[in-house]
């Protein structure tokens, strides 16, 4: 058997590994900053661009696809190279991968910034960017099936397939999440609306979560945990079936975040069960990391890498545990739109994630650099550190969590709400807001320890940018080729170009299929359902720029406590036109969806201006710039028709007028607002966004009224 | 609620796609040996230890 000479490449998995730290602390200061305008509003800076609904996915985003995704590609470039013993398929392509994905990194935090959002969670980046993601996220896929191919291990491990996997389920989640119409070059409308739109959300932002944060660090712990721990995994068929079960069941769960919402009852039921379902393979996968270290704890004990993975193993056991549990009807009930969610999806990112990655930088930046760890002390405190800090935050998140919902849901001996008052509900976990601060702070010290250590280990080696190896060609698959003229095919450019026309296809199909499919079900279910007034279209997208929704859900769910609360429960045919639809995930405000009528227009314009004038205490942001920026009427013609491309049912021709409409509404609310005594202006944007938010649930309140006459 | 459907046919064709993929591993070979897999990853090929990995 002839040795064949080649070389890793390491420089692309140094250039991740160094993104990966940059990103981090970027992404976790904002998280400490959006954690601290919790309990002291003032941080905010007073400027809109630093504002907690601007900057709140501008921190999801950057830990999510900056952190973990370089991390991903880190271990990715540096594992696949190693189990498929042969060097990245393409250099170029790998250049492409790395600038284009930090490139789309800088697009995301500037755009967000600016209030550009689509609002989706996790996928708040407009029409541009999710194109450029594809495009990166095919030059990734031919990179990763080119080295597969070219392979010279016949077995594929299984961290490869974890890998291929969540390539494969990512790029079908983002564009059927992503098909949207453009109104300008920085603003579209989805194509699904309302239930519709929540459910193609959900069943891409559980999955996002399945398939970004989870299955590639499946693959990551299989690969490193092994090696830091210098013995092979428990047991290799576990493994497999951890990973097959867990590929089956995964993308049936994401329903369990619309529970007690205006979706179907059976769609609700079948994402709890295939929930439970879960338990089974992601406990094994857990078990099955663990046991790799029986006999072998001594080790931990001495070991920051093997600190950090067991934790790691562990958080991802805890958080897959608490998911299913989540998805239990009674149980969201009670947890949904609270802190819990944040202390769970903190568990999953602080400990899974994030261990798992300073685990993986404390293994791998030494043996690149061929040197030793500089300093394991410093390892150890910031494991210490760390693992302080996540017990600060989910315990502080948990305890807040259960307090809020215990306090919406009170009733006095007489029947009525024991907190009427949403925001004493608020202030009451304040102090909790700043314990898990101090758990962030504590978690993001441990970060620069580590970024202290990795500097000096790397200042005292040597990297090397190729590595030289070599190993037997794979014989048998090299006979086949010759064989079949088949598998020659398959191993040329024709795989590049399957892959590229799958998307294509994948796109084109869906762009033609899903608009005629969709604009023919959206027929209003509830005849007093009107379309948005070109006013309130135009204010509901300020209340999208501002990200409103990040606080105040659009949601009231049948139980009596809300209904109470809030007003009559949402209806699913009031959603018709909802492109996207703001249901929300959290309140950390009250719900909106009744807002409309409930206060007059002045307290509104005051509220925006300064929250605690209206509401002493609060601790909502003001927005003083709504009074001050123009609206702008420019693209009203371009968003109702948009709006009519989809089918919502203004006259044809409406775009052409719509914006005299708009100047008609807006003056009887500014006439309003100044008899009031406010110095409102008519062509300013609070005036559409009171407009919005006065409309709010209105629609079946006039139903209602006229069936009383 | 069509987009369910959308939804489902999506998710159908995604889990399709892993079966076969499943098929395929299991009909080639690749699960015939389910331990040495797990040993051989922990040796790295590079220069220095590829002697004694033959």
């Amino acid at each position: 058997m002839e040795l064949e000479r080649f070389s890793y490449d390491n420089k692309i998995v140094k250039q991740f590994g160094i993104a990966t730290i940059i990103w981090g602390v970027v992404g976790m200061l904002v998280g400490l900053l959006v954690a601290s305008q919790l309990f002291a509003p003032s941080l905010n800076f007073n400027l809109q661009y630093t504002t907690f609904g601007r900057i709140r996915p501008i921190h999801t985003n950057a830990v999510i696809f900056a952190f973990v995704g370089n991390a991903i590609f880190m271990g990715v470039y540096h594992s696949l190279q190693r189990l498929c013993k042969a060097r990245m398929y393409s250099d170029l392509l790998s250049k492409i991968h790395f600038w284009g994905w930090q490139l789309i990194i800088v697009a995301a935090a500037v755009t967000l910034a600016l209030g550009i959002t689509t609002s989706k969670e996790y996928a708040e980046l407009e029409w541009p960017i999710d194109i450029a993601i594809t495009l990166i996220w095919v030059a990734f896929g031919i990179n990763m099936f080119g080295t597969i191919f070219k392979r010279r291990e016949k077995h594929l491990y299984v961290a490869i397939w974890f890998y291929i996997a969540t390539w494969v389920t990512v790029a079908i989640l983002h564009i059927v999440n992503s098909i949207e119409i453009p109104v300008t070059f920085w603003k579209s409308y989805p194509i699904y609306a309302g239930v519709q739109d929540a459910l193609v959300q959900w069943w891409y932002g559980h999955n996002a979560v399945a398939f970004f944060l989870t299955t590639p660090y499946l693959g990551l712990m299989y690969y490193y945990l092994p090696k830091a721990a210098n013995r092979p995994i428990y047991s290799y068929k576990l493994s497999i079936v951890h990973f097959w079960a867990l590929i089956f069941i995964y993308i049936w769960a994401g329903p369990h975040h619309l529970l007690y919402s205006a979706l179907p009852d059976w769609a609700q039921s079948l994402g709890t069960v295939f929930s439970i379902m879960l338990i089974a393979p992601s406990w094994g996968g857990m078990i099955n990391g663990l046991l790799t270290l029986r006999g072998a704890w001594d080790k931990v004990r001495q070991d920051p890498i093997l600190k950090f993975m067991v934790v790691a193993v562990t958080a991802y056991g805890m958080a897959t545990f608490e998911g299913p549990m989540l998805s239990l009807k009674n149980v969201n009930a009670f947890a949904h739109f609270t802190d819990w969610i944040i202390a769970h999806v903190h568990i999953g990112a602080l400990g899974w994630n994030g261990f798992l990655t300073f685990g993986m930088l404390y293994w791998l930046i030494p043996k690149l650099w061929k040197t030793e760890l500089f300093s394991k002390k410093l390892a150890n405190l910031h494991f210490w550190l760390g693992t302080l800090g996540i017990v600060f935050y989910a315990s502080s998140m948990y305890w807040s969590g259960i307090t809020q919902s215990l306090m919406w849901k009170q009733f006095t001996d007489v029947g009525t709400l024991q907190y009427p008052n949403f925001l004493e509900t608020t202030l009451q976990i304040i102090p909790m807001y700043m314990v898990r601060a101090t758990g962030g702070a504590l978690y993001l010290t441990g970060v620069f320890i580590m970024i202290y250590n990795l500097l000096k280990t790397a200042k005292q080696g040597t990297f090397v940018d190729n590595e030289e190896a070599e190993a037997p060609a794979l014989v048998k698959s090299t006979e086949k080729f010759v064989k079949g003229k088949r598998h020659k095919w398959l191993e040329g450019k024709p795989v590049q170009f399957l892959l590229l026309s799958t998307v294509v296809v994948l796109i084109g199909g869906l762009v033609e299929f899903i608009p005629t499919f969709m604009v023919k079900s959206n027929i209003p279910t509830i005849a007093s359902v009107q379309p948005y007034t070109p006013l309130e279209l135009q204010g509901r997208d300020i209340y999208i720029r501002e990200g409103c929704v990040g606080c105040h859900s659009q949601l009231i769910r049948p139980f009596r406590s809300e209904t109470e609360r809030y007003g009559e429960y949402s209806k699913a045919g009031e959603y018709v036109y909802d492109h996207p639809f703001l249901w929300g995930s959290k309140r950390t405000g009250p719900d909106l969806h009744r807002e409309g009528g409930k206060y007059p227009n002045l307290w509104h314009y005051l509220h925006m201006e300064n929250p605690s004038s209206m509401s002493p205490g609060s601790i909502m942001p003001s927005f003083p710039w709504l009074l001050t920026q123009n609206l702008d009427t420019t693209t009203t013609a371009a968003k109702i028709k948009a709006m009519m491309s989809l089918g919502v049912p203004y006259q044809a021709g409406y775009e052409n007028i719509a914006n005299e409409d708009l100047v008609k509404q807006a003056d009887v609310i500014t006439q309003d607002l100044n008899k009031a005594g406010a110095p409102a202006e008519r062509n300013k944007e609070i005036i559409a966004l009171i407009a919005y938010l006065q409309r709010l649930g209105t629609d079946i309140k006039v139903n209602n009224q006229q069936a009383q006459k | 609620m069509s987009v369910i459907v959308v939804l489902i046919a999506v998710s159908l064709l995604v889990a399709l796609g892993f079966l076969i993929a499943f098929l395929w591993a299991v009909k080639s070979g690749q699960y015939n040996d389910t331990y040495t897999p797990s040993v051989r990853m922990l040796f790295d090929n590079e220069n220095k230890d590829s002697e004694k990995e033959k």
